[in-house]
């Protein structure tokens, strides 16, 4: 089995776009959050939403490229380019057999309803042109960038509702530990327009805080619900012996990753399933719950979610929990990019030797009251960090990561 | 419609389209090899033109034996009469 380390990060955010802007505003916790009163006239009953600054794909893809992309995956595209040249990976390693791309993404809601009103409007197919078809399918972001950069390895899509994000990042880490692929190119997107939303909205699941800076708020007893979000987080990942050879400079080190489904219900998280997939993590790094520093809590700041996943971490844990990041009370949920994300902003703070804090965060539940969530921005750079997603129908995931070690 | 005008028209519409230099836009190019349009971006210059020209194009079996931008414009000047408004 080949040990798998961190070459490079990426990502396109509700915190910034580029790796400075993004780790400011995770120092700052500086929340990237709107309310955006145009929901309201559009049926939804939450106004707040993340809101990306200044991202234009133009500057970075052509025309025809962004025909068949879906915006979500052209700022997949800018987050991995990023990535790869942080890794200063070689044009012709990406174009190798030795590369592949595994992404995870779970709907693409707003190309359906564009193509849905192109129909009504023409009629007939001949009429719709070319580039629907590449946007309105799952696959699209790994489609679209695998064939635009030349992988000729892995080159396919995670669908897993929440937890895609971490398993994309897993099943590329397991690519690599068994040989398969030397480099892998992987990570998670999310749309963030009202389309892909709206009937999640319906469920009444965001939050109606009128503040958008205080809205999400994870496992504070105040907390009402999530707050939609999205763009996209990608990761450069590698063998350790490959990245040395290359002399690559290693960001963090990929210690072990678990998984697990409640097989119980499609919303409701069960109280034992993701601590599986924490137990299966930290026997995958030969590691025990003490040896973790750091908790990076899916903590979505919903009252049902937040209760299940506090349940979960004591089991594992019990008293003696490791001190727990909450990064949506940020960037709101970024769904089938979170997990990735959560990772990209975590390697980040690793760089600069912080880890952010939860402003939003003052008082716990009956629940949750016992966790130690990080409050206020830490000068000390995350260590040996357990990093939980999970998603609808019960689908969990946990990746751990060595930072300095 | 004289056929400097469906010049005009057609390198217009494929212009904007497919981002493509305007000195690249002579009779002689070759749509694939000289323009670089692969088969999507034949299936969106057809489209293009159509509404460029108000026309149906379609279901034309001509368009098969289209390759150069000559042979576009000779294609359009043949069907102006039967379908392009006149101006």
């Amino acid at each position: 089995m080949h040990n798998v380390v961190i070459t490079g990060v990426g990502a396109i955010s509700v915190l910034g776009t580029d790796h400075e802007s993004i780790a400011h505003a995770l120092y700052n916790a500086s929340c990237g959050i709107i309310a955006d009163e145009t929901r309201r006239s559009n049926g939804f009953r939450s106004v707040l939403t993340g809101a990306i600054p200044n991202f234009d794909a133009s500057l970075h893809l052509n025309r025809k490229q962004r025909k068949s992309m879906p915006e979500f995956a052209q700022q997949a595209y800018v987050a991995l380019m990023q990535a790869i040249s942080q890794a200063q990976l070689p044009e012709e390693l990406i174009k190798s057999e030795d590369c592949g791309i595994i992404f995870s993404n779970d709907s693409t809601a707003a190309s359906a309803f564009a193509l849905a009103e192109e129909k009504r409007l023409q009629g007939e197919n001949t009429s719709l042109g070319s580039g629907h078809i590449f946007k309105i399918m799952n696959s699209t972001v790994s489609m679209n960038i695998g064939a635009m950069l030349g992988v000729k390895g892995a080159s396919w899509t995670v669908s897993s509702a929440c937890s895609g994000g971490l398993l994309a990042v897993s099943q590329a880490v397991d690519a690599i530990r068994l040989g398969r692929q030397n480099v892998m190119l992987c990570g998670g997107a999310q749309e963030l327009g009202p389309e892909g939303v709206c009937a999640f909205d319906g469920l009444s699941a965001f939050s109606v805080n009128l503040d958008p800076k205080t809205a999400s708020r994870p496992f504070d007893k105040l907390r009402d619900g999530l707050v939609p979000s999205g763009g996209a987080a990608a990761l450069v990942l590698e063998s350790e012996e490959h990245a040395k050879k290359r002399g690559a400079h290693i960001l963090g080190r990929i210690l072990g990753t678990g998984y697990s489904a409640d097989g119980q219900d499609l919303v409701v998280p069960s109280h034992q399933g993701i601590a599986l997939a924490m137990k299966r993590a930290l026997k995958d790094a030969h590691l025990q719950a003490k040896d973790i520093t750091e908790i990076n809590a899916h903590a979505t700041s919903t009252i049902v979610g937040d209760i299940s996943e506090a349940i979960n971490i004591y089991s594992v844990f019990g008293d003696a929990c490791p001190k727990v990041m909450t990064l949506k009370s940020l960037t709101g949920h970024e769904f089938w990019m979170s997990g990735a994300s959560q990772l990209v902003y975590a390697t980040l703070m690793a760089q600069r030797g912080f880890t952010a804090g939860t402003p939003t965060f003052s008082e716990g539940d009956e629940h949750t009251k016992n966790l130690p969530v990080l409050q206020k921005t830490l000068s000390q750079a995350p260590k040996r960090m357990l990093c939980n997603a999970a998603g609808f129908g019960g689908s969990n995931a946990c990746v751990i990561v060595g930072y300095h070690e | 419609m004289d056929i400097s005008r469906i010049i005009e028209i057609t390198n217009t519409a494929l212009e904007v389209e497919f981002e493509l230099d305007p000195k690249k836009l002579v009779p002689e190019a070759h749509i694939r090899d000289d323009l670089g349009l692969d088969s999507l971006d034949i299936v969106d210059m057809v489209i293009v033109l159509e509404k460029a020209f108000q026309i149906k194009l379609t279901n034309k079996k001509e368009l098969s034996t289209l390759f150069t931008l000559g042979d576009i414009y000779g294609f359009l000047e043949t069907i102006r009469d039967s379908n392009i408004d006149q101006e």
